[in-house]
């Protein structure tokens, strides 16, 4: 690799890191650097520092605090995937942490970092959207929540602030009578998502209560496929399904790429969406 | 898988290879981690343009930067660089453009080198890259091989883009397709391909004033050697070529580069040791690509499903200019497209073109896997029209074992082989009436995911190459190889091979071979390689020949030692040469109890205190072989995949190869080769493919972008081999580096088509990504409802 001149600093505290970060604009967190790194190596970021937020207590571990799992930013994928807290309050997130790229990059990239980078591509943001997480900022002004539909603004943008750091992400936990699904369509097992979908679906009687569901890679943000969620409801498991799914694609601006047009990853959103919720909801 | 070996010998034992623990390890010596006091490196700045006139190069701006030594242009080079290397005009008509190392004043791809940064790191190197200016006046591109042969496509040299078109013509190919009942006409297309070798290209030059050393990450240092001479003008005596341990090649080391001239000729610039590495990016936009055919192919046949005829059509993509061998690679599937079958006519047809991209070259199987694809995709297409099933359809055309040796359309005459048996063991193994059974349930059933069964047979003309055939050929060298062995004092073997491995485990098998031939233990024998001052002669290593060729040589020179030793024995033993016998690793005095070992000898060879007249000092000797023929591996390839209708996806389930590569040295390697050759095959397939835009820039600059397949998208495979050995050599042996990709390619896309066929689909063009699949299930299924 060979990056552009910077300098490294290692802050041994949340607020100096802050104010490193609020004093220089072109300075950046680095997290586990594997979505960093490569950006430096192909020379298409020229930050003035990198600012290691590996040393930060507040950032680490998985917490159960009761209502919902406080997933600190500096928790690798690894780290998250197995966790007994995160797989039992909030499973969807363990099985589309262990979808990520390969166990080199899930050894090494972090679970802000996933979120803070903001890809649409990445397989979290669609899941954290799905839970309705929570995203907890820290800078020199103090803390701040921003819900999970306002985090993501724009194709690599985030509302994280200059000199805001994430913490973390406090994910509710669901309760009883839910179910999940994380489907991920993509060529080679350490690739990134064509497409993807978040699947949680509630169940009573028979009959679904509520559905939510996550796309990854289906316009700059992950979206939410909430016409389908809505026309779900009250369905019970059948042919009808499939219908329902048919919407998942509804307000969604695809990318085109090397691996896939518009129209195809659509097709591909509702076919996955169809899955997803299957599986989900506990279909044969 | 069996294994055959016979007792008491190194041949044919899986015996681990030497050479893993040390490359396991890190203990490995990559041409990237040398280093040399005072060293320099150096950075490319490459053309962003596809075509373009280079109006003005201003590299000032670099040369006063921090820990820059030196900035330089192509007009820096202009009258010493020389023009690189093609070695292979294949036609009379052939046009060889001027190739200088660096773009002087037109540049005619993405990634040409255009100016350079030394410094005293790299980091320097790169952030210097970014001051210098350079002007272009835009050309346009040329993409597209047919629309560059119009009259009115602009032109990528001023000759015009045909580098050479050639035409071969064997039997009375319009009595074969007139009134022919079936005729099966199909254009495939060969994507261009990245070879991505695990390590990437790496040069290092020096010089103490006199003499050069160039280390470079290459497969063939003797011919670079010679070509860098030829090149920069510098004596061949005083260049030394070194390739220390190469991570990969697959052909796409076998080339004479830009870096390679460059690198020399700034250390006798600057004085001072000159150090190049090439980025994973650098390396995909610059290292030759390979394959990037349109193969336009016709068959006729006769309603029983016998081939009377088939003409080849290609257009075959050069790039921008003739490397090392880019135009004979399409020429290597000449006589291959004919493969196994028996025919009465064959016409082949090439025409080369130049584009605006990276010039092509030699990847893994080298116009042989381009041949079979053609073949085998359209034996299956026959055998779809015949409603036959397409193993019948190939056994109905193919050489049957007793009619070997057998001279075919295309002039080569196969050796040795048996289809039939290769084909029973994979058929067996592979339960194919059972999946047989499945693909039609699934068919019945409608389900989303659909079955397919793929086959594909093949042979492959390995053991590069019959020196007097190249030369009829019109290929610039002979295709013989050297070996050389030398009993140390104390009875241990060193071992010289003009081969140079990057990877196969030479040293291995060779030690094998020696430990037979010489009666010596498989962990005394030594290899040296790749170091012109160590391994003074050789032709190095690509097309399978190594072992053919390269592992013969060694056999040979074991011979001419045990000759020595033969005579040295009977001065000592006191009797007469013939009445000698040798048996593990010992000449015995026939019918008696004295005996001297090979160990003996060499100490005696060594000490001369009492050497019989005639008997120089030293128990060592050297051979050079040049085979009469080519070796012809061949085998039968099946694959069954499912095939998810909704999305596309092709998953494969299970893999069957049974390869006849002659007498077998080591299994193990042997089934290395063979895993990571169906690897590549199945990348051709499913994954890879170069793209470049409509402005001739390369997409596929990363791994993120160019897929490759790993273990974790790939089957278990199962293979197993049959023996018919090769009658061209001593050992029977064929050659086994190619065989995996040759076959696996078509046996996976017959395998996509055959899943699709009842949805009317008769082609999937490569690779067969999920959305291209999709998108055919979608015609195909619209055309329906219409
Ligand atoms: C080959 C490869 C394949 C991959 N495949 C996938 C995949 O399939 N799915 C997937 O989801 N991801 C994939 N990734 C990305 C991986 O998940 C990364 O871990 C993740 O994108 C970034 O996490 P990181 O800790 O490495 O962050 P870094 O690379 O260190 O940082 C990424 C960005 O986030 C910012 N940042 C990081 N942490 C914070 C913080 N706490 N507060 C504020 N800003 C912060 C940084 O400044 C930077 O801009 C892949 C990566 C590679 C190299």
């Amino acid at each position: 690799m060979i990056p552009a001149q910077f300098d490294y600093v290692r802050p041994e505290s949340l607020s100096e890191a802050s104010q490193v970060l609020a004093s220089d604009e072109d300075a950046k967190v680095l997290a586990g650097g594997q979505s960093l790194l490569p950006l430096l190596r192909l020379r298409l970021a020229y930050p003035s520092t990198l600012v290691d937020v590996g040393r930060l207590p507040e950032l680490k571990g998985v917490h159960d605090r009761g209502d919902h799992v406080f997933i600190g930013a500096m928790a690798t994928h690894d780290e998250v995937m197995r966790s007994d807290v995160v797989r039992a309050g909030c499973p969807l997130v363990a099985m589309a942490a262990a979808h990520v790229a390969d166990p080199a990059i899930r050894h090494r990239g972090t679970f802000g970092g996933s979120l803070a980078h903001a890809d649409p591509a990445g397989d979290l943001p669609a899941v954290v959207l799905a839970l309705d997480g929570v995203f907890v900022a820290r800078s020199a002004q103090g803390e701040r929540e921003i819900p999970a539909a306002e985090f993501f603004v724009d194709y690599w943008e985030s509302s994280l602030g200059p000199g805001e750091i994430l913490a973390g992400v406090k994910i509710p936990k669901l309760g009883e009578g839910w179910g999940f699904q994380y489907e991920k369509f993509h060529r080679t097992a350490q690739a990134w998502a064509i497409v993807g979908v978040a699947a949680a679906v509630k169940r009573s009687n028979g009959a679904i209560t509520e559905a939510r569901i996550g796309l990854t890679n289906m316009g700059p943000t992950p979206l939410r496929a909430r016409a389908t969620e809505t026309a779900l409801q009250g369905m019970e498991l059948g042919d009808q399904l499939r219908q329902a799914c048919e919407e998942a694609a509804a307000d969604t601006s695809p990318p085109a790429d090397l691996h896939a047009q518009p129209d195809y990853r659509r097709h591909l959103a509702r076919v996955l969406t169809h899955r997803a919720v299957r599986t989900a909801a506990g279909a044969p | 898988m069996t294994i055959q070996q016979e007792a008491g010998r190194e041949v044919g034992r899986p015996r681990k290879r030497k050479e893993d623990a040390r490359l396991l390890t890190g203990r490995s010596r990559w041409t990237d981690n040398l280093s040399r006091p005072g060293m320099l490196h150096v950075m490319f700045l490459r053309s962003p343009m596809a075509h373009a006139r280079i109006t003005r190069v201003d590299v000032s701006g670099a040369r006063g930067l921090p820990g820059v030594v030196a900035a330089f242009s192509g007009q820096d080079f202009a009258a010493e660089q020389g023009s690189l290397p093609c070695a292979w005009p294949v036609s009379e008509d052939i046009v060889i453009p001027d190739h200088p190392p660096m773009a002087v004043s037109e540049v005619r791809y993405v990634g040409e080198a255009v100016a350079c940064v030394v410094a005293t790191d790299r980091y320097r190197a790169a952030d210097a890259l970014e001051a210098i200016e350079v002007d272009y006046e835009p050309l346009p591109a040329v993409l597209d091989m047919k629309q560059a042969l119009t009259a009115d496509s602009p032109k990528v040299h001023e000759a015009g883009n045909k580098a050479f078109s050639v035409k071969i013509n064997s039997g009375d190919i319009e009595a074969a397709f007139r009134d022919a009942p079936i005729i099966i006409d199909r254009t495939y297309r060969q994507q261009r391909l990245i070879p991505c070798a695990m390590e990437p290209r790496a040069v290092l030059a020096d010089t103490d004033g006199d003499t050069f050393t160039v280390w470079s990450a290459t497969q063939i240092p003797h011919i670079l050697r010679v070509m860098l001479a030829v090149v920069t003008g510098i004596p061949e005596h005083q260049i030394r070529v070194i390739a220390p341990d190469v991570g990969g090649g697959f052909g796409s080391k076998l080339q004479v580069t830009a870096e390679e001239v460059l690198c020399l000729l700034m250390a006798r610039k600057l004085g001072k040791p000159v150090k190049w590495a090439e980025s994973r990016s650098e390396g995909n936009l610059t290292v030759h690509h390979g394959r990037d055919q349109i193969q336009h192919i016709r068959l006729a046949a006769d309603a029983d499903g016998r081939i009377r005829g088939l003409q080849v059509d290609l257009l075959a993509d050069m790039g921008a200019y003739l490397m090392l061998v880019t135009p004979g690679i399409p020429m290597l599937g000449a006589s291959m497209f004919n493969a196994i079958y028996k025919m009465d006519a064959y016409e082949f047809g090439c025409t080369g073109v130049f584009t605006t991209k990276m010039p092509t070259d030699a990847y893994r199987g080298a116009g042989r896997p381009e041949a079979t694809f053609a073949i085998e995709r359209v034996m299956d297409e026959l055998a779809a029209e015949l409603h036959m099933d397409p193993l019948e359809v190939r056994r109905r055309n193919w050489i049957k074992h007793e009619e070997f040796p057998y001279t075919t359309i295309s002039g080569l005459t196969y050796d040795s082989g048996n289809y039939e048996a290769a084909t029973d063991k994979a058929t067996a193994m592979f339960g194919y009436d059972k999946l047989r059974a499945e693909q039609a349930d699934r068919r019945d059933r409608g389900d989303p995911v659909q079955l397919g069964i793929g086959v594909s047979t093949y042979t492959e003309m390995c053991g590069l190459a019959p020196s007097r055939m190249l030369g009829e050929a019109n290929y610039a060298a002979g295709g013989w190889e050297h070996g050389a062995v030398r009993m140390l004092p104390s009875g241990k073997v060193e071992v010289i091979t003009g081969t140079s491995p990057h990877g196969q485990g030479h040293v291995t098998a060779w030690s094998q071979i020696v430990a037979d031939a010489l009666g010596v233990p498989f962990e005394d024998v030594t290899v040296l390689h790749g170091d012109t001052a160590i391994a003074h002669k050789g032709m190095d290593t690509y097309g399978s020949r190594s072992l053919v060729i390269g592992g013969i040589a060694v056999l040979k020179a074991c011979e001419k030692v045990r000759d020595k030793a033969r005579k040295l024995a009977a001065h000592v033993l006191e009797c007469s040469p013939d009445d000698l016998e040798f048996e593990a690793g010992a000449f015995k005095v026939r019918g008696t109890e004295s005996q001297k070992t090979m160990q003996e000898l060499a100490w005696a060879a060594f000490t001369a205190h009492d050497l019989p007249d005639g008997v120089e000092a030293r128990l060592d000797s050297d051979a050079t072989f040049d085979p009469e023929n080519y070796s012809f591996p061949h085998g039968t390839h099946l694959c069954a995949v499912e095939v998810d209708t909704e999305t596309g996806m092709v998953k494969i389930r299970s893999y069957v190869a049974v390869d006849d590569v002659g007498k077998v040295v080591n299994p193990l390697i042997v089934e290395g080769q063979v895993h990571g050759g169906i690897a590549q095959g199945i990348g051709q397939a499913l994954f890879e493919e170069a793209v470049y835009d409509a402005e001739g820039n390369l997409l596929t600059t990363t791994l993120a972008d160019y897929l490759l397949p790993s273990a974790a998208d790939l089957p278990p495979f199962s293979l197993d081999r049959t023996e018919s050995p090769a009658t061209s050599n001593p050992l029977g042996v064929k050659g086994v580096g190619e065989a995996g990709t040759i076959a696996s390619t078509p046996a996976v896309v017959n395998a996509v088509v055959d899943a699709l066929r009842p949805f009317g689909i008769h082609d999937i063009e490569m690779p067969c990504t999920p959305e291209r699949v999709w998108r055919a299930v979608s015609e195909a299924q619209e055309g329906v409802r219409r």
